[in-house]
């Protein structure tokens, strides 16, 4: 085969041999193919209006999740299929359940959100036909709808959910047809070019090594949810990009810890997540929105350096390690101290991370929250992991993690040390709540001022101690629908 | 022979939207996806980097040799006057000439052959300032005289200082309101098409195609007739797209001319939101005096509003403010008054509610207040304090269609608003981490243009010879289904199911001078315009039908499908060829004008309003006071619109302003640093409701008993705006939550919005 860029749209393959670095998914389909059901909102995968279906071969076969299409790069596309609201339609060839059910419940008003809505509900309406109205909100984190309220989306999919029809849904019956095409698209290194801009799709992860030895400056990109808005926001040269999102995707659990390739997806680790640190469930489930999990990996999240990515404060808790890689070199070191200073990391040029591996801790007391303005798909201003043993009433060892208030994800060690030895007690922790002053010097900016990232860092102590003490006392805002 | 046919789409009934299948599908148009003409270039605004400052000099050189770049257009350009204010004031300049007066304001505009050519460019140009003191907010800019952006107003009714002074308790205080962007799902966007001689023909997002017709003439100095305007429909506009998108369109309409190309421009979301202006900022300082049981005496207070560089609509904002700080409540003596200050900030402009919300959350705010002070239940005041029919607004028009309570009454009942507000009060007793908040809130929201010119509408319909009906009228569509009520109208009208209503985009070339969809009030007057066409085109078929079947005019009905002449039943399309052939005019343009009101700025008297619309929410809401973050458990809604024309589209818009109105007072923050730059300018860093931030429990009702008491289209009423402010009782109750801390001895005083930074803040003030 010619070196091209190979994937399915809708119901055609399509072969791209001039693709750039920086073409994005959405400008593919609005100007190139005149595919404008789906919609421009924000181009920073925070509005969902531009969202379609990706479909990729994974070890458990063709799975199909709605992604942003604005900030999804074409060339992540490589051995996918794309599809887009225009290809939605009914066993009839009429409406589809979830389009019957948005019209049936008056689920769209100026209807421009209404795609990328019906799209993140096709997606979730495929995996989880029985999704109640608490699931229905975890699908919509990563969709605004600035007109109804919610209320009749959220209708429509209960609706379309109780109509069911999953098994004669077109893209599962034909399934096997679009796998097969799928496998024989990949295979071997693509490279690609589009005037001075370069994009590079290893063919494996040794390949990948190679490619990063003879371009130690290329921009990797894994689910593109931050370089995304380095080039619709920023317009800045990525050139030459390594799209490696296809690769690591290995996730398992061994001896006590999840292991995960540095290639997994939120979406893909919330399950382990879920069975083996559930107190870091609803965490998890707050990171980005849905179509943002289903792009983002862990091994980006932490790569990236950002001092406010909500992995790393609960891995660092959980005394995660990273595997580093630099051709065939690979070396192992705590995720704690891959992060330098503001803008500095551990990690030489040509080198990637490779995998990540999180001690689950099955019988430490773990928490990990997350405060933001916004509760769904908002950005951090001050995150927390809580990880303490406690032998006898005793607290023997405390690791607490605080991403949003440094230039890195860093240990409240002031806070650690107040409760280290101390009696698992609640003035231990409003020791520690006074001492983790000391361990910050926040910044104000729109997200929260200082003062307030200093409160409640100090009151997170004060929080955990109420959930672990009493576990059935209100603390947290419950949010399930009903309750 | 029978008459009856069920027919859909009928005036009441649940009809699902007229583009509801095409929003589903994608197949739903929107500017940006009309399809492009040949040769199309793109336009991209250059934005100022400086919130004051005189430009020392401009350079494009590097804009010029970029790739595909064809021009630069900036003040020089422009054939007409550089201006796009709507009031006649010209202060709103397309392209900063000698002075930037805020940040983000558009000096020039680079075209290109590509969108990205024409955006990456536009960040290649080198202009240099000097730069100028700059205040942001209203309290510093009248401490540096900065002076207003349009002539303020003061309403007063009774001797307010006399009323005051002889209150037996007042309370005074300080307000701060956040302003709110708009967040259209669809940003700004503009279509320009150039024709032979002056024309041009411009596509456009807007609430207003006169409008834009008349800037785009303005600023090309052409008449009006060369410039044609359309929208099928926008991704929402809830004021943002009244003048916010003349800018854009005459930027593209120059460009088109200039060049002889058509030419797009689409500021991405980033511009949009630093570009375009927003809802105000109000900081309000007010004085109650009340007595003992809880009865306002005297009202006294002051607006300042944020207005930006320029006035925009900012009079009639401000005057709206003032014309709802009473919201339901009788003030006995009053005198208040609005400061519209200019500031170094986007032009502030028209937003849902129209500075009503932030009028009638001062008056809540004043409630509290009593309420508190005395002990009692905030509910129990707003009752002793509603209005009774034959009392005077600070305006001086009499309110005579008061239904609050009756609307009260049922609500209290539905929500079981007592036995829950105890429920919370002991719940709040045990002091724990979690507190809740409960609050009753009402709004009587007046519906008219106060400008009494703009409460005009023409509408066109045209029956074709096969029976079908093109409909069109000066409305614009956003998303709140207008085009699908007035067709409902006229489905009604002539008896005939909505399917053989084609709904038309909106054009000046068919309806002409109209005013902007806006005020809540699409339906009242469009829908009447064109009730009035089908009633002209019904009056010349009842004649023709009369003579043709020899029936007395009086016999001849409107039925089902049919006209019925005598014992004839006539289908709709033989009725059609036959009035064709018979050469009858089968076309009719509708008018309406609102009757009643007027309005006399002056002297601050008049009947501004034509009605109002009332309803009333309650909501409970619980607080976290370790972080400030909360959830609405439940809200239930009571809310008036008449003898509603649908009640689906009619509850959709109550709950969508709900949601809106409470983001705008909780998470929605508008945050300039100290240079003045808008840092939350997109939605990952200004933050919307989305769908885990809606009511847990969700009850909305229509009062499905009330009509308008005036003759409205069909007894019903407007509904755009007014449920917007049901979105306070959200505030309120939060603010009852952070006031257990005190033991309710004193209101929380949350400024707006109540991020959960605001309400932490003010726990741990109250805490210490």
């Amino acid at each position: 085969m010619t070196p091209a860029l190979r994937f399915l749209l809708n119901g055609r393959p399509v072969e791209l041999t001039e693709v750039g670095a920086s073409d994005t998914l959405l400008d593919f389909l609005r100007i190139d193919r005149r595919l404008t059901g789906t919609k421009e909102g924000c181009a920073e995968g925070d509005c969902g209006a531009c969202t379609v279906l990706v479909g990729r071969l994974t070890d458990g076969g063709l799975v199909y999740e709605p992604v942003n299409a604005c900030i999804r790069f074409l060339a992540s596309c490589h051995g996918c299929h794309v599809v887009t609201v225009e290809h939605l339609r009914g066993p009839d060839g009429g409406l589809h359940p979830i389009q019957a059910a948005m019209v049936d419940h008056h689920g769209s008003q100026c209807g421009f959100c209404t795609p990328g809505i019906v799209m993140a509900l096709y997606g979730l309406w495929m995996t989880n036909p029985d999704a109640g109205v608490a699931e229905i909100e975890v699908a919509l984190q990563g969709n605004i709808c600035r007109c109804t309220g919610y209320e009749p989306i959220i209708k429509a999919a209960l609706a379309a959910g109780r109509a069911g029809g999953q098994a004669a849904d077109a893209l599962a019956m034909e399934r096997e047809l679009v796998a097969a095409k799928l496998r024989a698209m990949r295979g071997q290194r693509v490279e690609l070019s589009k005037g001075a801009e370069r994009a590079i799709i290893p063919a494996d992860v040794d390949d990948l090594a190679a490619v990063l030895e003879a371009e130690p400056g290329a921009t990797i990109i894994a689910g593109a949810t931050d370089v995304g808005l380095w080039v619709t926001k920023f317009m800045r040269d990525i050139s030459p990009a390594v799209f490696i999102g296809h690769l690591m995707k290995s996730a398992r659990v061994e001896d006590g810890e999840i292991r995960l390739g540095a290639g997994v997806t939120y979406s893909e680790a919330a399950a382990l997540i879920r069975d083996h640190i559930p107190a870091a469930y609803d965490y998890w489930l707050r990171i980005g929105g849905w179509q943002v999990r289903n792009m983002g990996t862990i091994g980006a999240n932490i790569a990236n350096g950002s001092p406010i990515g909500d992995t790393p404060p609960l891995l660092i808790t959980l005394g995660a390690r990273i595997v580093l890689r630099k051709g065939d070199a690979r070396r192992e070191i705590l995720l704690e101290d891959f992060f330098i200073e503001y803008g500095r990391q551990d990690r030489a040029p040509g080198e990637f991370v490779e995998e990540v591996i999180i001690p689950t801790r099955p019988q430490a007391r773990i928490a990990a929250y997350k405060i933001s303005k916004r509760r769904d798909s908002d950005i951090t201003a001050v995150a927390a992991g809580f990880c303490l043993s406690v032998e006898n009433g005793i607290i023997t060892d405390a690791r607490i993690c605080f991403g949003g208030m440094a230039g890195i994800p860093k240990r409240a060690t002031g806070a650690e040390a107040a409760l280290t030895g101390q009696p698992f007690a609640r003035d231990s922790f409003e020791a520690a709540a006074r001492a983790v002053a000391g361990d910050f010097q926040p910044l104000s900016d729109w997200r929260a001022s200082a003062d307030y990232r200093r409160t409640v860092a100090a009151n997170l102590f004060r929080r955990f101690w109420l959930e672990q003490s009493e576990p059935g006392l209100p603390v947290r805002l419950h949010k399930a629908v009903g309750a | 022979m029978k008459d009856e046919t069920t027919l859909r789409g009928q005036a009441h009934q649940d009809t699902v939207h007229d583009s509801a299948i095409k929003h589903v599908t994608g197949r739903a148009d929107y500017t940006d996806d009309l399809a492009e003409p040949h040769g199309l270039l793109h336009a991209y605004l250059g934005l100022s980097q400086c919130a004051h400052g005189r430009i020392t000099g401009m350079d494009f050189s590097e804009i010029l040799a970029h790739p595909g770049v064809v021009g630069v257009l900036t003040a020089r350009d422009i054939p007409g006057v550089n201006d796009v204010s709507p009031n006649g004031k010209n202060d709103d300049p397309i392209f900063a000439e000698d002075v930037v007066q805020f940040w983000g304001q558009p000096v020039f505009a680079v075209i290109a052959e590509t969108r990205d050519g024409a955006r990456r460019a536009a960040h290649k140009a080198r202009i240099a300032y000097d730069v100028l003191p700059h205040a942001l907010d209203p309290i510093a800019a009248r401490d540096a005289g900065m002076g207003y952006v349009t002539d303020p107003l003061t309403l007063k009714r009774g001797d307010a200082d006399a009323g005051m002074a002889a209150a037996p308790r007042r309370i005074a205080g300080r307000f701060a309101i956040g302003g709110q962007d708009h967040f259209y799902l669809e940003g700004q966007i503009a279509m320009a098409i150039p024709g032979e001689d002056e024309d041009v023909t411009i596509n456009v997002s807007t609430q207003h195609p006169s409008e834009v017709q008349h800037m785009v003439a303005h600023v090309l100095g052409c008449r009006n007739n060369a410039v044609v305007v359309n929208v099928r429909r926008m991704g929402g506009g809830f004021g943002g797209k009244e003048t916010q998108m003349n800018l854009f369109a005459c930027v593209a309409a120059i460009a088109a001319k200039r060049w002889n190309r058509a030419v797009k421009i689409r500021p991405d979301r980033d511009d949009d939101m630093t570009a375009t202006g927003k809802r105000h900022d109000f900081v309000v300082d007010y004085e109650v005096g009340f007595d003992d049981d809880g009865r306002i005496r005297a009202v006294r207070g002051d607006w300042y509003a944020r207005c930006g560089f320029s006035a925009d609509l900012s009079g009639p904002v401000t005057d709206r403010a003032l014309f709802h700080c009473d919201n339901a409540y009788y003030y006995p003596d009053v005198r208040v008054s609005s400061h519209p200050m200019k500031t170094n900030t986007v032009s502030n402009t028209a937003f849902r509610g129209f500075g009503g919300p932030q009028g009638v959350i001062v008056a809540e705010r004043m409630i509290e207040e009593i309420a508190y002070a005395l002990g009692l239940d905030p509910l129990e005041v707003r009752k002793r304090n509603l209005y009774e029919n034959g009392q005077l607004t600070p305006y001086h028009q009499e309110v005579n269609d008061q239904i609050l309570p009756r609307i009260f009454a049922e609500l209290e009942a539905s929500s079981d608003y007592h036995a829950r507000r105890q429920a919370v009060l002991d719940w709040n007793a045990k002091g724990g981490v979690i507190r809740k908040g409960i609050a009753l809130t009402p709004v009587k929201f007046g519906i008219s243009f106060t400008a009494t010119w703009f409460n005009q509408a023409g509408a066109l319909i045209h029956v074709y010879n096969d029976g079908s009906i093109a409909l069109n009228h000066g409305g614009c569509e956003m998303g709140q289904g207008l085009n699908t009520k007035v067709a409902q109208i006229v489905a009604e009208a002539f008896q005939c199911d909505i399917s053989n209503i084609k709904i038309t985009r909106t054009t000046t070339e068919k309806v002409p001078n109209t005013s902007a969809t806006a005020a809540s009030s699409g339906t009242d007057l469009n829908g009447m315009a064109a009730l009035d066409a089908a009633e002209q085109i019904k009056a010349r078929l009842v004649e023709f039908v009369a003579e043709r079947w020899q029936q007395p005019k009086e016999e001849v009905r409107f039925v089902p499908g049919h006209v019925r002449a005598g014992d004839h039943l006539i289908s709709w399309n033989q009725v059609i060829a036959a009035a064709y052939m018979a050469r009858i005019h089968l076309s009719a343009a509708g008018f309406y004008k609102t009757p009643k009101i007027h309005w006399d700025r002056a002297t601050g008297r008049g009947r501004p309003f034509y009605y109002y619309a009332y309803g009333a929410a309650v909501s409970e809401v619980s607080v976290d006071t370790l972080t400030g973050e909360y959830v609405i458990d439940r809200t239930d809604v009571i809310h008036d619109v008449g003898r509603s024309l649908n009640p689906a589209i009619d509850k959709g818009q109550v709950e969508g302003a709900f949601v809106q109105g409470a983001g705008w007072l909780t998470t929605e923050e508008l945050w300039w640093d100290d240079k003045g730059r808008l840092r939350t300018h997109a939605p990952s860093t200004y933050k919307v409701p989305l769908a885990s931030d809606r009511p847990r429990v969700f009850n909305v009702k229509l009062a499905d008993w009330s009509e308008a008491s005036e003759r409205t289209i069909k007894r019903s009423k407007a509904v755009g705006e007014p449920p917007f402010m049901l979105g306070i009782s959200v505030f309120e109750a939060i603010n009852m939550a952070v006031a257990s801390f005190n033991g309710y001895r004193e209101p929380a005083r949350l400024d707006a919005p109540a991020t959960p930074e605001r309400v932490l803040m003010a726990i741990e003030a109250l805490r210490k």
